[in-house]
């Protein structure tokens, strides 16, 4: 018999952070022929339900994946077959869990990768024969994920009632039921998410805020007085839109809020780019959809580019290049009122801006109490990166183009 | 009136080693445990239709076995003579009902409730127990725990005392003259082996061209060799197309048209899992094309809330499996990071002589196509076995042939089943054979042969 050249297609690699997503719907058959780029399998990620293309030509071999299965970066989605060879039949699902060459190490040591969250398949063993060690399981926890082993299948089950990957830093619980009836409710795939990368950035930087206030009297009044030029032409104009710009242009002038520290290499990552990613409120929880080039983009593009994207994000139609690439996040927290908040900075990144709700209020102008509308912000960075005099520098100059809009339109 | 309704946080439906394994594990948890059984007691078929019983009876062959043999040491005990009542009551009270109290007595030490009756699931939150304590069991999570029951013979329906399966052979209802085994499994040898010894003649038939399909063919030998003696007769690659009661006998029909006649038949063509009528479908969990629950490697079947462990989730069928399944569910139900990851799950076979196996066996390692180094060693050459008069022993590695690390490991001889442990923990935790070698082990004892068959390896 002919060999099967079987190819396999791996989850690619999603970005941000991201390193798995549920299967959602398989939109192929074990059998069919498809296109390049035909939709191969549609899956969610903590940020988004996206499709994903096949990456070639070619007739679907095998389906190594299901509904509801959550799969990693790397792992086998569908193979390609050479499309003369017959179909494999679907493998019994206890059949195919079971491991022909299992990874050398003793039990304690893979119970300790499970609770460190590593794939033991993706770790190099030190020990003799090749045996992976405790040691060699805390390290690989301790590196970023850069590459995932291709080729063998991870099932790994849904997501609820698994443990988040902080759990191991918090000491137990006690039994809740002694007080009262309690329910365990299994988070949700975007909840975990955040849950632990709040954690991770909450743990990890020394967070340290700024507040100030920007006097926006002025903006509010050039965006009333535009807000019908800028329906003719589509948009509805914001003052997310402006912040945006007044953020973008400062970074350009503070390039290390525009940064990734990487403390391993002792050096700060300074990004020649400014894509803003953009805090929104989905019904399913908290997404930052990014917008690219922001310092470059004339406002009435950011301001159509920003509209779609949040409606893009609400719809559940995210991209995945929506979500990745930011450097600086902004967050409004206005539209629910508050008069300030410190929000927790989007790891890697080094800072992100709240925006609290504009209000009217009395403010000394000249020896006369007029009424300013006062724009509360707080700035919170990574204090490895910048200092409070760094911080409150940059606060003032993203406050000062606010107070300036003629300035900021004329890109001064 | 309203049924009893209650709630709990895991509900274990089948009270044997895989349920009771996983409702104390529960406890020690904190979570609220319930056992459902149908004869509210734990233990299950391992300890009252299966390893247990089976052991105690084939203590009682060794005994006869070693006193027979003692005769070649200048020994005479003359001809045992065989009451069959002590023999029922030492293997039902001493034996199998000391363990049922010890475990009731866990339970109730663990404050896991064992509830009697037949459990259906109404949906994938509630149990109904249908019996004498008739209610409703809310529940957090479910582990269904129903086991297996033995097979009938495909293609043959006769009901008959004559006929039995396991579960009746293990009452020894009486010593047959003539008994015909069908099936040369783990089941069919052992109990054939009771039967020889308590002085029954037993033929054994084996569809298949082998004794112990599972297990590499060098093993076997010493296992045939002394059933070929113990049996009247072995007959491999034969089928039993038709069993007749004629009221007095059992008439057998082997192959094409041969008849024998039996006094007794034990069918023993293996196990199948129990889910009929557990109200499964009303759940998102399913069952594989061959009828076992289908589980990822934390015991979660495709409904978030239904768990299954043991026999009925797969092969191999055994009471070891079993609860290291029922504690990696409590575990995963409790949020821990467990998974059933297990490398050997080893088996024994208790006959005379013992046969054991873990991890990969040689001819799994020529069908996948592995390259692997095979150590044997011979009882011939073990000090211990000379003085045991058994050099009817084989002890074999398989070791990877590139890095020297055990992989399989498979002993024939008596103590197989103890020895095996040694093996177990080698290929569980991935010792190379220099590792085993190096070690010092004992002398004179069979354990020495692991170590000798290791430094086979070295050179």
């Amino acid at each position: 018999m002919k060999p099967v050249m079987a190819r396999p297609f791996v989850l690619p690699d999603l970005g941000e952070g991201l390193t798995e997503a549920e299967i959602r719907q398989v939109l192929v058959r074990e059998g069919d022929v498809v296109r390049e780029d035909a939709p191969l399998l549609e899956v969610e990620t903590d940020k988004a339900t996206v499709e994903i293309p096949s990456p070639m030509g070619g007739r679907i071999e095998k389906i190594h994946v299901q509904p509801g299965q959550t799969v990693k970066v790397g792992q086998v989605l569908v193979s390609f077959g050479d499309g003369t060879s017959p179909g494999t039949p679907p493998a019994d699902p206890l059949e195919s869990s079971r491991r022909p060459s299992p990874v050398p190490a003793t039990p304690s040591t893979r119970r300790l990768a499970r609770e460190l969250g590593v794939d033991l398949r993706a770790v190099d063993g030190s020990g003799p024969g090749g045996r992976v060690t405790d040691d060699d399981v805390r390290a690989t926890a301790a590196t970023p994920v850069t590459t995932s082993p291709a080729g063998e299948p991870t099932p790994t089950s849904l997501t609820a009632g698994k443990p988040l990957a902080t759990a191991g830093i918090a000491p137990p619980l006690p039994r809740f039921e002694q007080w009262g009836p309690v329910e365990r409710q299994p988070l949700s795939h975007l909840r975990r998410t955040i849950a632990e990368r709040m954690t991770l950035s909450a743990t990890l930087i020394p967070h340290v805020t700024h507040f100030d206030r920007a006097d926006i009297t002025e903006l509010d009044a050039l965006i009333r007085r535009n807000l019908d030029a800028g329906q003719t032409r589509g948009v509805t104009l914001t003052l997310t839109s402006f912040i945006l710009k007044a953020v973008a242009r400062t970074l350009g002038e503070h390039p290390h809020f525009n940064a990734s520290l990487d403390p391993a290499a002792g050096e700060l990552i300074v990004k020649r780019y400014v894509h803003l990613g953009v805090a929104v409120a989905a019904e399913r929880g908290l997404i930052v959809p990014v917008i690219r080039d922001v310092d470059r983009m004339p406002l009435l593009e950011l301001q159509r580019e920003l509209g779609a994207l949040a409606t893009r994000v609400r719809e559940g139609k995210a991209t995945l290049e929506d979500l990745r690439g930011g450097t600086f996040t902004v967050t409004n927290i206005g539209a629910l009122g508050g008069t300030g908040a410190i929000p927790i900075i989007n790891y890697p990144e080094v800072a992100i801006l709240g925006v609290a709700r504009g209000r009217e209020e009395p403010v000394v102008r000249e020896g006369a109490i007029v009424p300013r509308l006062l724009l509360p912000l707080s700035l919170t960075f990574d204090h490895r990166v910048a200092d409070g005099a760094d911080g409150a520098r940059f606060a003032s100059a993203i406050i000062r183009r606010l107070e300036h809009p003629d300035e900021l339109l004329l890109g001064l | 009136m309203g049924d009893l309704v209650r709630e709990v946080d895991v509900a274990v439906v089948g009270g044997g080693p895989g349920g009771y394994s996983a409702a104390f594990r529960c406890a020690e948890l904190g979570l609220e445990a319930v056992i459902v059984d149908t004869a509210q007691r734990l233990g299950g078929a391992c300890l009252f239709d299966g390893c247990i019983p089976s052991k105690a009876l084939l203590h009682v062959a060794a005994v006869l076995a070693e006193a027979d043999r003692a005769k070649d040491f200048g020994v005479d005990f003359g001809a045992p003579r065989i009451s069959l009542d002590p023999l029922r009551t030492w293997k039902s009270e001493r034996v199998v009902g000391k363990l049922a109290r010890g475990l009731a007595a866990v339970a109730r030490g663990k404050s896991v409730e064992v509830v009697g009756g037949r459990a259906v699931f109404e949906d994938s939150r509630r149990l109904r127990v249908e019996g004498e304590e008739p209610q409703t069991i809310r529940f957090g999570h479910a582990i269904v725990a129903t086991g297996s029951a033995p097979s009938p013979l495909p293609g043959v329906d006769l009901r008959s005392e004559r006929v039995m399966d396991s579960t009746a052979a293990l009452q020894v209802p009486e010593i047959p003259a003539r008994l015909l085994v069908i099936g040369g499994g783990y089941i069919g040898l052992e109990l054939g082996q009771v039967y020889a010894a308590l002085g029954s003649e037993v033929t054994l038939v084996e569809m298949l061209d082998g004794l112990l399909p599972g297990a590499d063919r060098d093993l076997v030998q010493h296992l045939a060799r002394r059933c070929d003696r113990m049996f009247k007769a072995v007959r491999l690659s034969t089928r039993v197309t038709g069993l007749r009661d004629t009221g007095r006998v059992i008439e057998a029909r082997l192959g094409e048209g041969e008849t024998a006649t039996f006094d007794r038949v034990l069918v023993a063509v293996g196990r199948r899992p129990q889910t009929a009528g557990l109200g499964l479908e009303t759940t998102r969990a399913r069952l594989t094309d061959r009828g076992f629950v289908a589980t990822d490697e934390r015991g979660r079947t495709a409904d978030p809330h239904v768990w299954a462990v043991g026999d009925v989730t797969g092969e191999p069928m055994l009471a070891h499996r079993a609860m290291r399944q029922g504690k990696v569910a409590a575990e995963a139900i409790a949020g821990r990071p467990a998974a059933f990851d297990n490398v050997v799950v080893p088996a024994v076979v208790f006959t005379d002589p013992e046969v054991a196996w873990c991890g990969l066996t040689e001819r799994e390692a020529e069908t996948a196509g592995r390259v692997v180094k095979i150590a044997r060693l011979q009882w011939a050459a073990s000090g211990r076995a000379a003085t045991l008069g058994r050099s009817d022993g084989l002890t074999k590695l398989v070791a990877d042939a590139e890095t020297g690390r055990v992989l399989g490991v498979g002993i024939v001889g008596p103590g197989a089943g103890e020895l095996i442990a040694e093996g177990a923990v080698a290929v569980e935790t991935a010792l190379l054979a220099e590792d085993v070698a190096l070690t010092i082990h004992a002398h004179p004892t069979l354990s020495e042969t692991l170590m000798e068959a290791a430094e086979t390896l070295l050179r």
